[in-house]
Formats: C-alpha cells, structure tokens, sequence
C-alpha cells in the first residue's frame, strides 16, 4: 500500500486537521479586525467539509498502516453527520462566545471542539484497541478543557474537574480489560481478535472493563453520576456537544467493536446490555421528573435517550446498524435545537436555565417556544416529527431479535419520559408568570442553527431517503 | 393523486392557511372552506363507493393506492375504505364541519387553537383511510398529542389535570398498540404491513395470537373507554372546550372501536374467539357502570361523558359477539353516538356560554328562555335514550338483536345485562331534561339570556338533520356497513 491509498482513505482525517490548522493559523495571526470574521470562517470550513465527505469516497472496505485504521462506507457517513452537528453547535455558540469573558478565547473552542472530533473519528475507524484507545482520550482530554471553559465561574470549573477525573477512571479501567484481552488473545487486532474469544471468564470481565469505559462516555447507568452536574455547569454549547456529538460516536463505536469483535461471546453481552437498558431508561425518566433545571433536566433525559440507542445495538444486526446511525442523527437535530433554544434564552435572559423561569415563554418568544416544543415531542417519539420514526425503527430492530419484553418496558418508559417532556411544554404555554423572559431576537447565525434543526425534525421521519440511504451504506454483519 | 389521500391533506393545507392568516375574518375564512370541503368530499366518497360497489367491484378495499415508503421494514403509505371506513369518514367530516361553527366565537388564540384542531383532524382522516400498520399507527398518535394543548390552554375547570391524565392514558394505550403492531408484523413473518395481506396470510401462530390480542384490544380499549381504563374520559371531556369535546367524544373515541374491530379482531381471529369472553364482562360493566355513573352526576359534561363511556362500551360489546348483524349495530351505533354525543357537547357549550354554569342544581327553566337550544336538547336527549326514529334507536336495536343470535348462556345474559342501560340511560336524560328545561327559571339572572346564534343553529341543525336522516331511513347506510362487514366476520370466525 502506497501513500496515496492512505492519504485517499484517511481522507475525512485528513481534511479535519487541515481545519484544525487552519483555526490554529488564524487565531495566531488575524488581528482585531480579522477576529471578526473567525466564525463565518469556521463555518464555511466545516461546510464545506462537510460538504466533501458526506458522500463515500470509496465502496468498499479499506484498510491502512496494517489494519490499525479502517474504513468503510458507513463510517464515513457516521462522521459526516458528527461533523454536521458540530457545525450547528458552532452557529448556536457565537453568541456564548461572542462576549466579553471568552471573546478572546473563541479560537481555543473552534480547536478544542474540532480536536475532540478528530479523536472521535479516529475511534469509530480503530481497527486495533490501542488505536481506538489513543482516539479516545484524544477525545476526553480537550473535552474536559471545554468543559471548564468559563473557568472563572465556580460551576464550571467544578464541571470540568468532575469530568477529568472520572473519565480517567474510565480509562483505566478500559485499559485494564484490554490488557486482559492481549493476555488471553495474544492480539489487539480487531480482525484477529475475533476467532480468539472464546469465553473464558477473564475475557468476559474484560469485556465488562471495556464496556464500563464506554460506558461512561455514552453515560449509560450505572455510570451516568457525572453526566447531571458537568451537563449543568458546563457552558450550555459545550453541554449540547458533549449530549449528542460524544455520546452518538461513542455509541456507534461500541456497536462497531460489540458486533465485530464480540460476536462470539454475543448472549454475554446481549444480557449486560439488556440489565444496563432497563437501569438507564427507567431511573433516568425517574429523576427527570424532578428536575427543575433544564440543563440537568435534558441531561437525565439524555440518559434515558442513550438506553433507547442502545436497543439498537442489542440487536447486533445490520439492520439494527442502519437504526442506530437514523436513531443518533434525529437524536442530535432535536437535542440540539433543544439546547439552542435553552443557550439562546439564557443568553439574552440573563442566566435564565430553570423550567419556572419558562413559565409563558409562549406568550414573550413564540417561536422559540414552539421550536422547542418540536423538539421535545421528538425526543418523546410523537409522529409526525422524526423522533416517533427513529423510536419505531429502534424498537423494531430489538423486537425482531426476539427481545420482546425489554421493548415492552422502554415502551412503558417512554410514557413517562412523555410526561415530564410535557412538564416543560405546559411550563411555556399554560403557566401564567408575573415576569416572564422579554421578547428578544436571536441572531442571524442561531436562527440558522435552530432552522437547520427544525427542517431535521420535520423532514427526516417523513422523507424516508436519509433512511435508505444510510441504509444503502450499513455494512453486512 | 388518489381521492383518499385528500382527506388528510386538506386538514394540512389548512394549517398552512391558518399559519399565513393574519385576523379572524380570514381564521375564518380558511376554516369554513376546509371544513366545507372535507364535508362535500365525504359526502362525494359515499357516492363514489356506493357506484364501485353498484358496477359489481367485490374487492375488500376499494380506491386503493399504495407507494413504499421505508423498504427494510415493508412499510407503505397504504390507503383504501369499505363501507366501514367510508361511515367513519362522513361521520368524522360531519363533527370537523359543526365542531368549526361550534367554536365560532373563539377569539382567544383562535388561530392556534384551529391549527392544533386541524392536526386532530388530520390524525382522525389519516387513520380511517389507512390500511397499512405502521402509518395507521401513525395518523392515530397524531391525533392523539393535540389534545393535551387544546385541553391544558383552551379547557376550563382541572383543565391540567385533565389534559396530563388522558394524554398519558391514551399513549399508555399506544405503547400497547406500538408492541402489539410489532408481534403482528414479525408474527405474520415480516413480509408485510398491510393489514388485508396480513389476513390473507392467516399464518400467526395461535399461541402468539394469545399473547397479542390482549394486549391490542386493551391498547385502542383505552381509547374506546374500556373499563376499567375509562377514567381519562369523564375528566378530560369535562375540562376540554366545547368543538374538542365535540371532535373527541365524535369521532376519536371511535378510533379506539375501529381499532379494536380491525386491528386486533380481523388480524388475531383465533385469540379473538378464544378470549372474547373476557372482554364481553369488562364492556357489559363498561354500559351499565357508565349508565349509573350518569345518573349521579351533577355537571352536565360529567353526564355526558359517563354516558359516553355508557355507549361505545356497548360499540365494544357488540364487535365481541363477532356476528355480523352486532357488528354492523356497532358500525351504526358509532355513527350514532358521534352524532348526537356531539350535537350534546355542542348544546353544553352554548348553554355554558351564556350561564357560566353546568351544575344542573343551578339551572332551571331554561325552555322559556332558549326555546330553540332547549328544543335541542330534548331531540339529542330522545336519541340517546333510544328513541324510534332518531339514530340511537336503530343501533341500539340492531346490537341487542345481534348480540342475542347468539345462542349460549352466557352471551344471552350478558345481553340482557346491557340491556337494563336503555333503562337507567332513560332515567338519567328525563330527569335531567324536566330538571333543567322545564318548571320555572329561578335564577333571574338567567332571563336575560338570549337564544343560539346563527353559527350556533347551523351546527345545531346539521347535526339533527343527519341523526334524523341516520334514524328515519337507515337501511342504505347499514346495507353498506353490513357488505363489507360480512367477509370481515367470515375471516374472524374461520
């Protein structure tokens, strides 16, 4: 294999660290007035990369320097669609970053963010652990400086200090599994792997050492007691980036690596799944109903949401792959609308972030009640928003495995999640305040943000073509 | 463009109207001529249907179209009607057309409240033309999630409370059709969700059919207020205004006995022989537990309500007897109990405008006062007790006729059981009806009222034109339910 052959199939890599340079570039040289144009200028980058790597380069599977990095179809567009969100937490994070306290550190959130990006890439296309582990610590390490990015209020600071630590403890422990797998396989190769696990109780625990470190990023119970306090107190674009663009690669990942390397020892971890789903669906939606924060509240309900992913990795089929890509990308425009509307609020509110200071907000902002209405009915998986689609098809995929009553319960469970969904929607629309949030007009690149995701929650359930193409592209398991 | 597909699409185009009008003159304007032409369009459909049928079509489902919409799963967007179908639709197209004229005089965030009201109906339309699983499925959720803001902002009363429980209730309710849709589709060996091939398959194992048809039933049960799963009804039509109390109790509530027939009866017949029994003692309690409810009650929507749950349990009891002369009584009593449930709802709303009351302790003598409402009231009220002539005498008459062909001991007692409502239903509307309309008004405040409006009259008198015109010459409407109920039944019972 050649350099090109490389340079050809890392190329979705490749043209994220040209971004990153060019961000790196820009912050060092532009001046005062140049500053001004960074985010339309990172937001052309992203599109036009974007815009570059959505459709597959290559139809086949490839791999380069020895089958450390591999890629296929799916992956790309896996990465694709992360990049897509990323891009739209940039156009809701101008105006956060745009202030007095962070308007001289807005380079160091393009570089961090992009950074954890590249960190996710290279996880989803690891074909050897030590690979995969390198992409995600790359991925945890700036992500926890995100975190703490308004360093000089207490909470964040708090936030990002809780994070580090307990994605470290993650790591080792996933560290540790993977050393059990060299000691008892003799490999870390991904491909090799697979015809040598065989069930033995020490690889069964180190499955389980593994699955606890991804675990922790997707903040699947009983790992999530990080997720509420550093969603509440990192700044709330981080806090959007870290719910979807995180834990959807991560996600993904652990499908890749369950069903690739795994398949052997699949009733182990079908049954370590099928006890980790019903934990975080049901005591997530327990502790959602009382949360009055609404960043702490999307943060429980984003635990919740990580379980009904997780349904489609139980499956383990390619079917279950193409729901799981549909499930994380209709996920993300309703999570991020959701959190744009609560960033623009708290923007231009003053700090508000709790469901009473909500109370009316139909009256005073309309629109951006009515956006996050849209999105809250998708995440509850009401029709015709494409939340009810992507809840169908994850269902449908666990159901088809024969994991009847597991569905039987997310199904009660989504009941519930209705209810305290509802919780926030009568807080804009029927509760009476004395002083609700004044009227006030989002900028240009929000409004674009919230567009972007409103057309995602209206379109994607009922144009059944994002579906079959992601489907067209879901490799055979 | 199929003639079906319009039904739900002019409740769409009506939201984008409604969205782009600017004053309640145009509010107007948009509702008026799309509730009119969902109305001429149904009526049209009646005529178009009854032609095929005439020109010797014998096909199941006629109109029928059909374009794929997610392969994988074998989902289409699938429509096509029978007779049943076909009543619905009227039906459905009656109560949006009169429930309009009954909230003519909302001005409060009328536009809202009309565009919530239009995804209702689109959900409603959607679900009768449907023969496809999934999208079925579908159209039901969308009508379902309205309701919460057209109860919690627009309600009166608990309107919160009310709104929060049956919305929960009902999408408990779906979560049990979601799963049993599920065990339908992969029981039937996931090759498709189209309902009438999933009958023609015939090929789900008995023992799974055990397992789903609870499950269905009870699923769109919730919906048809099956006891002892009827508790969202009294509260949420209570608190709900007057046009949705209207579309609900119409045509919603019979969503869940349209459900129950073709959904979990036609596609699990075996399971539906075997365990109808359980069924047929859960809806007897449903029609007389909701009579006697009636009787005790002092709110006039309260009233209703209970004697709703009163009658589409009985829509729910005659579907069980899975013979065809019930079954097309509880095609008819469908009809029926929309009609004048709405035509009741829609008199309480009038009648609360104007006193601000509905405690019949309060109210007295209002036929000197609104003779035309009160008038009104007396004809829905002699409907609803089974009167000849009116719509609920032949429906009633043609479930208790069904329902006693069928020759075991305990059908036959659970016949006469049900029967003993038309009893108790008579008891509660002549009490009511010398309470509140005749003796002397003695609230002078209430002799200042005034009677119906213009709008009001129109709705009024659509309403009556069509229980008067369903009760005086019934033979056209049930020869078309009963065609397309007979192979129905013929499919359950081999």
């Amino acid at each position: 294999m050649n350099w090109s052959d490389i340079f050809s199939c890392m190329y979705t890599e490749i043209a994220l660290a040209g971004v990153i340079i060019v961000a790196l570039l820009y912050d060092l040289i532009a001046g005062g007035r140049g500053r001004r144009f960074f985010h339309p200028v990172m937001c052309t980058l992203m599109v036009l990369f974007i815009a570059g790597t959505i459709v597959p380069w290559h139809s086949g599977e490839m791999e380069a320097f020895g089958g450390m990095y591999v890629y296929a179809p799916v992956y790309s567009i896996v990465k694709a669609l992360l990049a897509a969100g990323t891009l739209i937490v940039f156009l809701q994070s101008d105006s956060w970053l745009r202030r007095q306290d962070t308007s001289f550190k807005r380079g160091e959130f393009y570089v961090l963010t992009l950074s954890t990006l590249l960190g996710m890439d290279f996880m989803i296309s690891a074909g050897h652990f030590m690979m995969f582990f390198i992409g995600m610590e790359l991925a945890s390490v700036p992500m926890a400086c995100l975190v703490a990015f308004d360093k000089y209020k207490d909470n964040s600071a708090e936030a990002g200090a809780k994070y580090i630590l307990s994605a470290l403890f993650a790591s080792g422990l996933m560290l540790y599994g993977i050393s059990f797998f060299y000691g008892t396989a003799g490999t870390l190769y991904f491909s090799d792997m697979a015809g040598r696990i065989d069930g033995s109780p020490l690889q069964i625990m180190a499955m389980v050492f593994f699955f606890s470190g991804l675990g922790f990023k997707i903040s699947l119970v009983p790992f999530h007691l990080w997720t509420a306090d550093t969603y509440q107190g990192a700044p709330t674009s981080v806090t959007s980036y870290l719910s979807v663009i995180s834990k959807g690669a991560a996600a993904f990942t652990l499908m890749v690596i369950l069903v690739k390397v795994f398949a052997p020892i699949a009733e182990y971890w079908q049954v370590m799944l099928y006890i980790v789903i019903v934990l975080s669906i049901t005591i997530a939606n327990i502790f959602a109903i009382r949360q009055k924060n609404l960043k702490r509240f999307l943060a429980f309900s984003s635990i919740s949401q990580a379980g009904y992913i997780m349904l489609a990795v139980i499956s383990g089929t390619p079917h279950g792959m193409t729901t799981l890509v549909f499930y994380v990308l209709v996920y993300m425009v309703a999570n991020l609308a959701a959190f744009g509307v609560i960033s623009a609020v708290e923007q231009n509110s003053g700090g508000k972030v709790d469901m009473d200071d909500y109370n009316g907000l139909y009256s005073t902002n309309p629109r951006l009640a009515v956006t996050m209405t849209l999105a809250l009915f998708s995440l509850a998986g009401i029709p015709p928003f494409a939340g009810f689609f992507s809840k169908f098809f994850v269902f449908a995929a666990a159901f088809e495995q024969g994991f009847h009553v597991l569905v039987f319960i997310a199904l009660i469970n989504t009941v519930i999640s209705l209810y305290y969904y509802l919780l926030v929607v009568k807080a804009m629309f029927i509760n009476r305040n004395d002083s609700p949030v004044a009227p006030f007009k989002t900028d240009l690149s929000t409004r674009t943000g919230l567009v972007l995701c409103l057309a995602g929650i209206l379109i994607l359930g009922i144009a059944s073509s994002v579906y079959d193409g992601i489907s067209a592209f879901s490799f055979g398991m | 463009m199929n003639i079906l597909s319009l039904f739900p699409a002019i409740p769409v185009l009506m939201m984008l109207g409604l969205w782009l009008s600017r004053n309640l003159r145009q509010i107007h304007a948009v509702m008026v001529t799309g509730a009119s032409l969902l109305l001429g369009l149904a009526i049209a459909l009646v005529f178009v249907y009854l032609g095929l049928r005439a020109d010797g079509q014998t096909a199941e489902m006629l109109l029928t179209d059909s374009h794929v919409w997610y392969a994988p799963l074998n989902i289409h967007y699938a429509v096509g009607v029978d007779g049943i179908s076909v009543a619905m639709l009227l039906l459905s197209a009656v109560i949006v057309f009169t429930g309009t004229f009954a909230s003519w005089k909302m001005a409060d965030g009328a536009k809202e409240f009309f565009m919530w009201f239009c995804l209702l109906s689109t959900g409603v339309f959607g679900f009768f033309i449907s023969v496809d699983l999934f999208t079925m499925f579908m159209f039901y959720e969308v009508a379902l999630i309205p309701m919460y803001l057209l109860i919690g902002v627009w309600g009166t009363g608990r309107k919160e409370y009310s709104a929060m429980k049956l919305t929960l209730m009902l999408m408990g309710g779906s979560a049990l059709i979601l799963i049993g849709i599920l065990g339908i589709y992969y029981g039937a060996g996931a090759t498709t969700m189209n309902i009438t091939e999933i009958a023609a398959l015939h090929n789900i194992p008995a023992e799974m059919q055990r397992i789903w048809f609870p499950i269905v039933f009870i699923g769109f049960g919730v919906l048809g207020a099956l006891f002892p799963f009827h508790t969202w009804s009294p509260d949420g039509h209570a608190s709900a205004p007057t046009a949705v109390s209207m579309l609900h109790a119409g045509v919603l509530m019979k969503l869940g006995g349209y459900g129950c027939f073709r959904i979990a009866m036609y596609l699990l017949p075996e399971a539906a022989q075997e365990l109808s029994w359980i069924f047929i003692i859960l809806t007897t309690i449903s029609v007389v537990y909701g009579a006697f409810s009636a009787c005790v009650q002092t709110d006039l929507k309260y009233i209703n309500a209970y004697s709703s749950v009163s009658h589409c349990g009985l829509v729910l009891f005659a579907i069980l007897m899975i013979n065809t002369t019930a079954a097309t009584g509880a095609v008819l009593q469908m009809l029926s109990h929309g009609l004048m449930t709405a035509l009741f709802f829609a008199l309480i709303g009038m009648i609360y405008g104007r006193t601000h009351t509905r405690d019949i302790r309060e109210l007295s003598g209002l036929m000197k006062v609104m003779p035309f409402l009160s008038v009104c009231y007396v004809i829905a009220g002699l409907a609803n007790l089974g009167l000849p002539g009116l719509s609920g005498f032949v429906a009633e008459m043609t479930i208790f006729n069904g329902a006693f062909m069928v020759q075991d001991t305990f059908h036959r007692v659970a016949t006469i059981i049900a029967c003993t409502s038309i009893v108790i239903t008579a008891v509660y509307i002549l009490r009511l009806i010398g309470k509140i309309l005749y003796g002397t008004c003695t609230n002078p405040e209430h002799l200042k009222l005034t009677d119906a409006t213009w709008d009001e009259r129109l709705a009024v008198s659509v309403l009556i034109i069509a229980i008067a015109g369903l009760g005086l010459s019934p033979l056209w409407m049930s020869d078309m339910i009963s065609d397309s109920i007979i192979p129905l039944i013929s499919h359950i019972l081999n």
